[in-house]
């Protein structure tokens, strides 16, 4: 398809926020069962949805965008069965989706999955902010978003629980940051990446209308011939990782239950505990 | 490109493959497997076709780098408010385990202002050579410097392996990192070991929930091997303040002026012990039923020096804050002893502590499935059965 926008450093007399959201189709892990004859993974039936991070991010930029006008361009990097995320984002108000699929790009690692993703930014052009989700229910790597943000050349704010201020006129955005010990409230210049918890928002559902025309829409697809990437650099070819082996962990042993009256049975795991010596 | 091939000769239609498929990749279609555009090249199918008519083409990789030029085991030493994380130091044992293995040394890499101290830890816990740069401008963590100053050194000495803990720093800092040197990355692993034939990194983690686990490996034309290591997977090694090693500085080549982002304030959080250093944690769920009863959780918590934890639905019933969430879309813990209480014991739930070491779990209903998991299970309602535990600890830790 065609090119549709500018390169990524825009003209200043835009106010409106340019926003682009990453989206990722991942199995419903909740669903992925390991059969513990054949010790395989049981597929059938495992629906796919949509990585519930990117919802967060999703839900940020649309009201990032009711907020502070402007439009909000969703991706999808994956086969071409992606488009069903791509159309929840349309129903619930997203302005533009694109599927980035190509087989040029299928064993990508996240090294590589990154580099295309920044290229189809760099295409979209004229962004003042991407947000992803902080990582993928999946793989759960949280390094996609870092990697967009450096192949981009801007900076990243990951772990994003509160947008405090955002400015496109001075290029700057404030945002709350969740660590492990506490909240760092960190200011940076724009365009910027984030990645977001789920503290941040709360997702909206779609509307009837909304399905409706997401229904209908068309979703182009971007290829690897419309984003100019180096071949080098994309899917298996472009990624540094491959994986060697794949396994079930090792079943947890347990499921002891302490039968009797509770009077016996509290004072026998105190008893349990106490051995271990951790209680101090 | 890469291709998947069966062989439709060989294919016995065995369908042994199909579900073997962590991508759904691969179905029957006239009693013959076949691939999709799902499939990613990850090969497990090949493993287990018994008629081996599977096989995966990959492009050569020719060697374009000299991989000889590659040396030394590094660990990042990070440390927040004063305080290295114990992670860097769990890293430290395991990096002395891998220089072993490939009779090479172990190094720190250590970036912030005033940080002697630290160095000196460093090396007590092991480290032969630490790489230091300090400047006012590393003070507190932030991307863009903490990435120029890591970038450099890496491109300057050539590491094998550089090792950070798969904290949110490390996890922020390395994405970018391995991005800017283009070199591999597995996040968030739980097993590390040297493949001693062809002196190799073996990256073990776990995918999809923690319903599967995966070994990944480097390709030899990208180098350093980079990873980052879940904490408390590997045991802090012995501390030996004796001990002598080599601290090279180098200076920051980059100004505040350059630096995109400023921290403006940092708010501690509420809770005296996190999720993530604890050594205990008590954790509520459903059958919590308020906010206010959550009292009984912390009451046992206070007690035993533990932080709290919840589950999604104490979360999402707005019982407990963000932060005490457990689980896939909450945080992934692994203390000593996990106590569960009125918690069913989802697939999300257990993917954030199944690894704990010890799983109590306390449930009215015998049939949850955190029951399964646990080390040692209470059947019984848990407003009668926490506080108990309670006066009893009490009691014995004469409290």
């Amino acid at each position: 398809m065609s090119k549709s926008g500018s390169p990524i450093i825009k003209d200043d007399k835009e106010e409106n926020v340019k926003i682009v959201v990453c989206i990722k189709q991942v199995p419903d892990t909740t669903d992925v069962k390991i059969n513990p004859e054949t010790n395989t993974l049981i597929r059938e039936g495992v629906a796919s949805i949509s990585n519930p991070f990117d919802e967060f991010a999703l839900e940020e930029a649309l009201l990032t965008k009711e907020k502070h006008g402007g439009e909000v361009h969703v991706i999808s990097m994956g086969p071409p069965q992606a488009i069903e995320v791509l159309k929840n984002a349309l129903a619930v108000g997203a302005d533009k989706v694109y599927l980035v699929s190509d087989r040029a790009f299928a064993g990508a690692d996240t090294l590589a999955t990154a580099y295309t993703l920044a290229k189809t930014i760099e295409w979209i052009g004229g962004v003042d902010l991407v947000i992803c989700g902080k990582q993928a229910i999946d793989g759960d790597t949280a390094q996609v978003g870092p990697g967009i943000a450096t192949r981009l050349g801007i900076p990243q704010l990951t772990y994003v629980s509160k947008v405090k201020e955002i400015n496109v006129e001075k290029k700057k955005i404030v945002v709350e940051r969740l660590l492990e010990d506490g909240r760092e409230v960190m200011e940076s210049t724009l365009p910027a990446l984030m990645t977001v918890v789920k503290d941040i928002n709360e997702p909206r559902l779609p509307s009837l209308l909304g399905i409706k025309k997401a229904a209908k829409a068309q979703i182009p697809t971007v290829t690897a011939k419309d984003i100019c990437v180096d071949e080098n650099r994309i899917g298996l070819k472009g990624s540094p990782t491959w994986v060697w082996k794949i396994f079930s962990p090792e079943a947890r042993g347990g499921g002891e239950i302490l039968k009797g009256e509770l009077t016996e049975v509290v004072p026998t795991l105190v008893n349990k505990l106490m051995d271990m010596k951790f209680i101090k | 490109m890469a291709k998947l091939i069966i062989d439709p000769e060989t294919c016995s239609g065995c369908e042994t493959c199909i579900p073997s498929c962590p991508f759904g990749a691969l179905s029957m279609k006239e009693g013959i497997a076949v691939v999709d555009e799902k499939c990613t090249y990850c090969g497990a199918c090949v493993d287990v076709c018994p008629v081996s008519a599977i096989t995966l083409e990959k492009d050569e990789k020719a060697v374009t780098i000299d991989t000889s030029a590659y040396k030394n085991v590094w660990v990042f030493i990070e440390h927040e408010r004063g305080k290295v994380s114990n992670v860097s130091f769990e890293l430290l044992g395991q990096g002395r385990n891998l220089a072993n293995d490939l009779g090479c040394q172990l190094c720190g890499m250590l970036f912030g202002d005033k940080v002697d101290d630290f160095a000196k830890e460093a090396v007590a816990y092991g480290a032969e050579k630490v790489y230091v740069i300090e400047s006012p401008v590393l003070k507190e963590y932030r991307t863009d410097p903490y990435a120029c100053a890591a970038v450099n050194l890496i491109r300057k000495y050539k590491p094998e392996i550089v090792l950070f803990g798969a904290t949110t720093q490390g996890r922020d800092f390395a994405g970018c990192v391995a991005t800017t040197i283009e070199a591999g990355l597995t996040a968030d692993c739980t097993g590390l070991d040297i493949d001693m034939e062809k002196k190799q990194l073996r990256q073990t983690r776990p995918a999809f929930g923690g319903n599967i686990m995966a070994t990944i490996l480097d390709y030899p034309n990208y180098r350093p091997q980079m990873s980052t290591v879940r904490p408390k997977v590997f045991p802090m090694p012995a501390r030996d303040g004796s001990k002598k090693g080599e601290i090279i500085r180098e200076p920051l080549p980059m100004t505040e002026e350059q630096v995109r982002t400023k921290v403006l304030e940092f708010v501690k959080g509420a809770e005296a012990v996190n999720l993530v250093d604890a050594e205990i944690i008590v954790s509520g769920g459903r059958g919590i039923g308020n906010g206010e009863n959550f009292k009984v959780i912390r009451e046992l918590a206070g007690l035993l020096g533990a932080a709290v934890g919840a589950s999604r639905a104490a979360v999402d019933s707005g019982w407990i804050s963000y932060e005490h969430q457990v689980g896939q879309t909450g945080r992934t813990v692994r203390p000593r002893i996990y106590i569960a209480c009125g918690i069913s014991g989802s697939i999300q739930h257990q993917a954030g502590m199944k690894t704990s070491d010890i799983i109590v779990a306390i449930n009215k209903d015998p049939e949850a499935p955190i029951f399964k998991i646990a080390t040692y299970g209470i059947v019984g309602d848990l407003f009668t059965v926490v506080p108990m535990l309670r006066d009893e600890l009490k009691k014995r830790l004469g409290r």
